[in-house]
């Protein structure tokens, strides 16, 4: 802060009738608001930083929506109970997207203009990012993503909008690609969702299981609304060693249920992203044919045998059971893959803050440039998921991934790439855009 | 994949699909063609009967029974609750519009959202499956002309499950009664003289509200009976409507609106290309030609393959 202004040079004051009249009617007005004071005499240090929450309460993405939220809630009451940020206690805002593109930008007005938020936060589908990111930018209001798509640091989205908190899929598929052809197969069959998300699959994983040595022999578009799959798998070249299925939406039970039909005793090798079953309990009737199978998990879904205290401890506060489903209902299966995200992304908005000295909505862009001056995220309490490094020129964050075996209806991680083996060159300097 | 199997791969796939969308489109039918009233939450009903499907089993399987007991108490009960909602709603709003056809179509606009919006309050936006009272992977064999002969062999992938054909032969034996109820029951012989004549009907005594409710109430049972069977192969989800409503008024349409015979064989026609189109291309382009098909039919015999001119 600047020194306050210098006093006026002519020094004597001379009071005119209506300059004295005017100030008493200021006084008069004061005074009648006098009760209204209280309330903002200590504004700078009391008032709760208000973050805004996109959440696909609704729509396809409702059961990452449920989740996020509870995980939100359990960070915030850590953050809250730890001292809030700056000493002020945090709070989130709620609104549903409806897991709509449309919707979610709409949303992001609310919380810039309605409610007052601080930063707006959340959202998973990458349509719906995609859609309300160009918004925010607009509104010059942080945009705190939890998508794991590559349109963060593809350089597709704008300097307001950061993914700190969740790896994206590029450095997702060339984590796995190596473990693909190396211990699966050589020859890859991809199915995925015919949008967005889908697309990042589909353009990333060809060069990465070229790269190594393996062959990418079809690739099979589904639309995300699709309810039946049967009629999809007679594309299926009869020489795939590997089939490698990204399906997400209210119907993967059915996709699962319906390759196990359709290949019987037969299959080749799976490898899928939990994205596919996030939410879905694996013992559910038609998932037994995934035994022996292999996914890709953002984070361990059931407790794993050598897990540290720090993760014992987000579990708890998120209210998991060791098959990661809900402690107070163990059918609700939780989205154990992404919503660690949300953890991390808030602990990193409260480390953001506090460096940049956070006061007001008037500090949104050195929150920005605080997040993007970040670096090395030791794996603990605020980033139970692991080590991470994070590139402030791509806004995204770099992180371990984990391989797992469906043993007993169980997942087992089998392997563990570090975030080290994830990074890919920079596409984009988001530091170079002006705010 | 070969031809031959791909192409019984996509008839199989096809003629479940016909199936459920006869079941459905027959109950659109039947409401329009004894009410002379279109009805747009159709679709709403068949999503309601798969909901319930899941409710009652999930009810019986707490009480700890099997899935084959659970399964048939919601093919039963399911239609009969979905039917007495839509009576309800019959003598609640349609009447008071005295069924003039175009506030009916508004009002069961409002009534499609206001089931669908229940439904995602009550049981949530997640799809639920329900268990299939019986699913054995039935692998199917070819037969070839090679260098030794005739031979028979089971190619990858030809497959088919006991339920899709279960599905397959409980919407023939369905349809069959509903032909048989409307041509040689009383109850049957109502309905088709309040269609013919609904003043001449009235006037020999027959209760035209109460059979307009009954068909109402029948014509939706019959779409949530068309969700309790297709629910243990697609799961239940607050939003699957839509696409089914689509592609039962395009059935409707094509058949001829209030025909039966034309519902089933267009529902046929439907179902297989669609199946076929979309194994073979894309199932984008099976909506797109099963759309342009209702815009042909439209234009050049608007009252559709069955239907009968109206004077």
């Amino acid at each position: 802060m600047t020194e306050t202004p210098s006093k006026t040079k002519t020094g004597l004051i001379s009071p005119t009738r209506r300059g004295a009249l005017k100030t008493l009617a200021a006084g008069t007005a004061a005074a009648a608001t006098m009760p209204l004071w209280a309330r903002y005499t200590s504004a700078q240090s009391a008032a709760p930083i208000k973050i805004g929450f996109g959440k696909h309460a609704t729509g396809i993405g409702a059961a990452y929506g449920r989740w996020y939220e509870r995980t939100s809630v359990a960070a915030l009451a850590k953050i809250n109970a730890e001292g809030g940020i700056n000493g002020r206690p945090v709070e989130l805002v709620t609104e549903d997207d409806g897991t709509d593109p449309r919707r979610a930008a709409e949303v992001l007005e609310k919380f810039a203009n309605q409610s007052d938020c601080d930063v707006a936060f959340g959202t998973l589908f990458s349509h719906v990012v995609v859609g309300a990111a160009p918004r925010a930018g607009e509104l010059k209001l942080p945009y705190f993503v939890v998508s794991e798509g590559h349109h963060v640091a593809s350089g597709m989205l704008n300097r307001w909008t950061l993914q700190p908190g969740i790896t994206d899929v590029k450095s997702q598929i060339s984590a796995m690609a190596p473990f693909l052809t190396g211990t699966l197969g050589k020859k890859v069959t991809m199915i995925y969702p015919d949008y967005a998300f889908g697309y990042d699959h589909r353009d990333n994983l060809a060069p990465a299981i070229e790269a190594a040595g393996g062959e990418v022999v079809a690739k099979i578009a589904i639309p995300p609304t699709e309810t039946s799959f049967t009629k999809y798998f007679p594309q299926i070249p009869r020489d795939t060693d590997v089939i490698y299925h990204v399906m997400i939406g209210p119907a993967v039970l059915t996709f699962v249920k319906e390759m196990g039909e359709f290949f019987g005793p037969s299959r080749p090798e799976i490898f899928g992203f939990i994205d596919s079953l996030e939410a879905t309990d694996l013992t559910s009737p038609g998932l037994e044919f995934l035994e022996g199978t292999y996914f890709w998990e953002g984070n361990p879904r059931y407790l794993q045998a050598d897990a540290p205290d720090y993760v014992k401890a987000y579990r708890d506060a998120v209210g998991l059971d060791e098959n990661g489903a809900s402690v107070s209902d163990p059918s609700d299966v939780s989205t154990s893959a992404h919503m660690f995200g949300c953890w991390e992304t808030l602990h990193i908005i409260k480390a953001g803050m506090e460096a940049a000295g956070y006061q007001s909505t008037a500090d949104r862009q050195k929150l920005v440039e605080a997040v993007e001056a970040m670096s090395m995220m030791e794996a603990g309490p605020a980033h139970p998921q692991g080590t991470k490094m994070f590139n402030g020129k791509t806004h995204q964050v770099f992180g371990p991934q984990y391989i797992s075996k469906v043993e007993g209806g169980k997942l087992s991680v089998v392997k563990t790439v570090p975030y080290e083996e994830t990074i890919y060159p920079d596409e984009v300097d988001y530091t170079s855009m002006s705010f | 994949m070969d031809f031959g199997p791909y192409l019984m791969l996509a008839m199989l796939e096809g003629a479940v699909l016909a199936a459920v969308l006869a079941l459905m489109a027959s109950g659109l039918s039947l409401v329009f063609g004894v009410m002379r009233v279109v009805n747009v939450a159709h679709g709403e009903f068949y999503m309601l009967g798969a909901v319930m499907a899941w409710v009652v089993t999930q009810f019986l399987a707490g009480l700890g029974g099997g899935a084959a007991v659970n399964f048939i108490a919601a093919a039963v009960l399911a239609p009969l609750i979905v039917g007495a909602i839509a009576a309800a709603a019959d003598v609640t709003i349609l009447k008071r519009l005295d069924y003039d056809p175009e506030r009916v179509i508004v009002a069961t606009i409002g009534l499609l959202y206001v089931i669908q919006q229940a439904t995602l309050m009550g049981y949530g936006p997640d799809a639920k499956p329900v268990v299939a009272p019986f699913n054995q992977r039935l692998a199917l064999p070819w037969f070839e002309f090679g260098e030794d002969g005739f031979q028979m062999y089971y190619p990858w992938g030809l497959s088919t499950t006991s339920y899709k054909l279960f599905v397959i032969v409980a919407a023939v034996v369905l349809l069959f009664a509903l032909r048989l109820f409307m041509t040689r029951s009383r109850a049957g012989l109502i309905m088709r003289a309040t269609q013919l004549d609904r003043d001449m009907a009235t006037a020999f005594g027959i209760p035209v509200e109460k059979v307009y409710a009954l068909v109402f109430g029948a014509g939706a049972a019959l779409a949530a009976l068309a969700g309790v069977l297709i629910v243990p192969i697609q799961q239940a989800h607050y939003l699957m409507g839509g696409d089914a409503l689509l592609l039962s008024f395009i059935v409707v349409i094509i058949g001829g609106l209030g025909s039966l015979a034309g519902t089933v064989v267009a529902a046929v026609i439907i179902g297989m290309s669609d199946g076929i189109i979309s194994v073979f291309f894309t199932p984008t382009l099976a909506k797109i030609i099963a759309t342009l098909a209702v815009a042909l039919v439209l234009v050049f015999r608007p009252q559709g393959l069955f239907g009968v001119k109206t004077r």
